[in-house]
């Protein structure tokens, strides 16, 4: 049966046929939806770790102790768990365990480009890259295979376009693969130097006989065409060429590490023009020309963004080019048409902490999440955005810097998620090394960034089943923080009293602002409306950012009334009482 | 070029953009014809720019749709259709929601929203088709079949068979939400005279 997929149902998909016990992720745009989906199938536990790190020793533990383990994240969940990835090369594997890595190329959802092939190479652990869902699907597989057979953790590696692109796939049954025994190994698995020093000549010959069956694997393939023009490409990107050079001879390579010298060397050979053509750096291009090959690639094709096939066609099959046929509609394109970023959304409770912090003008370090939309205007209350877990140590740096008077006129924000991921170290580091900083933990109760996925706070696993809430300010209390308390968001004057007292002690506190994300929040309340008489048009409440309320020809502001959630926040800024619930008195 | 059919389905995050792609994907395949769809998922989704592309014919490699190489844009939202304009190909269609939906740099006051831009890409493209979703779902019975009801225009302009889009949404839509979501369908499909 043949079933439309995407390239992160396949993933799933294929771990579930390939008999896998265990999955883990953090979640991550564009990872998320592997492990969701694998949460769905009842052979196999899932879980929600509190960070990729986590993640990772999860899954190697299952996989020493002998069963399939598929580990998720996003190119940037790598450098998180790239502490055990590169020790875990060399003690190897038990059970089979495949990484994936979900990589952005573009930054449809991201903070950076990183090529994550190179994480392959670092580590020296075998890197496969499909092309759409079908090799999704049967690359995972193999990928378990050849884990096994090499005894070695196997990146896959997909790109936001192979990962939410749907394709058929042609399902397969689920192969129950027994538990392997488990011996007890330490020269294996206790890496002290001593056992280490042998383990990484393993490496080095697992790597020459990954090397040797690069060659010969089934994928990595030519396909002959004509020979005046040959490609070599990965992943995606042969889609591209497939479809704008239909002519040409391909070496697909569906393995991107290690690379095959010799079938390289023979399809160099036998074509007249050599190109590589692959996304973002030229991981295959320095390898093959230092292997003294010459070949082109990136001083025709860009390192940055997403490689489109227009790019291709314009550089290799001009005289196919479409052009486009409304013109001065281009150009309207460029003049006439807004932009349009993503906002918080409509009755949002992180609204209420920027339009405070902004109203307050105190520097705030921010971090990974919905809330990091609070950098765009009218909020503007963020000043930095590194990663994730990096708000807090930031502000300590700044105060470290600057002193402690600096300290009085700056916060760090973080979400609940986000906190657990990598919130709760750089704290201690507060306390520790006594800082004076103020945190704002902003707790929606779910990580809504990637879809409202469920945490430690939240009280529920990824199979929905009920599980001890961490309490944060338990949490915060233990680590040593004194000054710990806990605000509806909504309450604005409270709010902005306690972000003033924070502010000013001259210890760590930590300030939770508790509101459930707009989109869990059961039931929408009637919309807000605005008196045409009492509104003065002073804009107050447009500060807020809210999308429903606009600015009407007459200067004063109207809700829309489609879109509004009727939370009320825009009621408490307005000072002159114009707006209300509708059909009532205000609140 | 390969007989393949291109559409790209545009929209602000939350109108239900992907449900729509994914239906027709469904549809599509029901008919046993190969297809692709490629979806942006993530920051976008908030309230931001969506567009969700579908190709389907004999064999379909790129997921993704170049410029001036869509045969039909369906657009949720006017600023949206003139943003997107450039993907369609000569004599191709445009299928228009007549709703306005300001982006927050209209809202904030740094930009202004287009005053008319169904006139300008009507002056650019001979086949453009304007309708009130928005009034024929609530028609219908429920705002939010907006992107049914859109579903129905586009089945309107395909060459497919119309039961096999019932049947998709009758697989897709829960039960309780069902009698709307057919109502909406057959309001699109009727727009056209
Ligand atoms: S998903 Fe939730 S947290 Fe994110 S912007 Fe919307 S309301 Fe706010
Ligand atoms: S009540 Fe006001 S702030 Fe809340 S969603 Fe409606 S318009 Fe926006």
């Amino acid at each position: 049966m043949k079933k439309l997929l995407t390239g992160n149902e396949a993933i799933a998909r294929g771990a579930w046929e390939a008999g896998v016990v265990v999955c883990t992720a953090y979640p991550g745009t564009p990872s998320t939806e592997i492990t969701e989906n694998a949460a769905k199938y009842p052979e196999m536990y899932a879980e929600w770790s509190p960070n990729e790190k986590v993640a990772l020793e999860v899954g190697l533990g299952a996989a020493i102790a002998g069963g399939r383990a598929l580990v998720s994240m996003k190119h940037v969940g790598v450098n998180v768990a790239a502490d055990p990835l590169f020790t875990l090369a060399y003690t190897g594997i038990n059970g089979g365990l495949v990484l994936v890595s979900a990589d952005d190329p573009g930054m449809h959802s991201s903070q950076d480009e990183q090529d994550n092939r190179h994480y392959g190479r670092a580590a020296k652990i075998p890197v496969l890259e499909p092309a759409d869902s079908q090799e999704a699907k049967e690359f995972t597989k193999l990928a378990f295979d050849l884990s096994e057979a090499f005894d070695t953790p196997v990146m896959l590696r997909t790109t936001t376009r192979v990962a939410h692109s749907q394709s058929l796939v042609e399902l397969a049954d689920r192969k129950e693969v027994p538990i392997k025994e488990y011996e007890k190994n330490t020269a294996k698995f206790v890496m002290i130097p001593a056992n280490a020093r042998p383990r990484h000549l393993i490496v080095e010959d697992r790597m020459q006989k990954l090397s040797t069956y690069a060659e010969t694997t089934e994928l990595n393939r030519i396909e002959w065409n004509d020979p005046s023009i040959g490609i070599i490409t990965s992943g995606i990107t042969y889609q591209y060429v497939k479809e704008v050079l239909p002519q040409a001879s391909i070496l697909k390579l569906g393995m991107s590490f290690p690379l095959p010298k010799n079938l390289i060397s023979e399809f160099a050979q036998k074509v007249t023009t050599l190109y590589v053509i692959e996304e973002l750096d030229p991981f295959f291009e320095d390898q093959i020309k230092a292997w003294g090959i010459a070949v082109q690639g990136k001083d025709t094709f860009p390192l940055f963004g997403e490689l489109l096939p227009e790019m291709i066609s314009a550089k290799l099959a001009p005289s196919d080019q479409q052009t486009c046929c409304h013109a001065t509609a281009c150009e309207l394109k460029t003049e006439d048409t807004p932009p349009r970023p993503p906002v918080l959304c409509p009755g949002c409770p992180h609204r209420a902490v920027f339009y405070t912090l902004n109203k307050l003008k105190v520097t705030v370090t921010g971090d990974i999440g919905c809330y990091t939309l609070g950098c765009l205007a009218p909020l503007n209350a963020i000043d930095t955005t590194i990663c994730m877990g990096a708000s807090i140590g930031t502000a300590i740096g700044m105060e470290k810097a600057r002193g402690k008077d600096y300290a009085r006129k700056m916060v760090a924000v973080i979400g609940d998620s986000t906190f657990i991921h990598s919130g709760i170290t750089p704290l201690i580091d507060a306390v520790y090394n006594k800082a004076t900083t103020t945190t704002l933990i902003l707790d929606n109760r779910i990580t809504a960034m990637t879809g409202h996925q469920h945490n430690p706070v939240t009280g529920f696993t990824i199979k929905g089943e009920p599980t001890k809430e961490i309490d944060l300010a338990v949490l915060a209390q233990a680590v040593g923080v004194d000054r710990v308390r806990t605000v509806d968001p909504f309450a604005l004057s409270e709010l902005e009293q306690i972000i003033r007292e924070e502010l000013a002690a001259e210890e760590p506190s930590v300030i939770i602002t508790r509101r459930s994300c707009a989109l869990i929040e059961k039931g929408t309340k009637p919309p807000y409306t605005v008196s045409e008489e009492a509104c003065t048009g002073c804009l107050q409440c447009m500060r807020l950012g809210c999308p429903c309320i606009v600015k009407q020809d007459n200067k004063k502001v109207s809700i829309n009334p489609a879109q509004c959630v009727g939370c009320g926040l825009c009621a408490t800024v307005c000072k002159f009482d114009a707006i209300r619930k509708e059909g009532g008195a205000n609140a | 070029m390969r007989n393949l059919t291109n559409i790209l389905i545009v929209g602000v995050g939350g109108q239900g953009t992907i449900l729509a792609s994914r239906v027709l994907a469904g549809v599509v395949q029901k008919i046993g014809q190969d297809v692709k769809v490629s979806e942006i998922h993530g920051m976008a989704q908030r309230g931001g720019s969506v567009v969700t592309q579908v190709r389907y014919g004999e064999k379909v490699y790129a997921p993704i749709i170049a410029p001036g190489e869509a045969d039909i844009i369906l657009a949720f939202e006017k600023l949206e259709a003139l943003r997107w304009l450039s993907y369609l190909k000569k004599d191709g269609n445009i299928l228009i929601n007549d709703q306005r939906l300001d982006p927050m740099p209209v809202v904030t006051g740094a930009a202004a929203y287009p005053q008319d831009a169904i006139a300008a890409i009507k002056k650019q493209c001979a086949n453009t088709m304007v309708i009130d979703g928005l009034g024929e779902a609530v028609k219908a019975g429920n705002a939010k079949a907006v992107n049914v009801v859109l579903l129905g225009l586009l089945a309107r302009y395909l060459d497919l068979d119309k039961q096999t889009w019932l049947d998709v949404i009758r697989d897709t839509v829960p039960d309780k939400l069902l009698d709307v979501n057919l109502k909406a369908f057959e309001a699109g499909w009727n727009s056209v005279k």
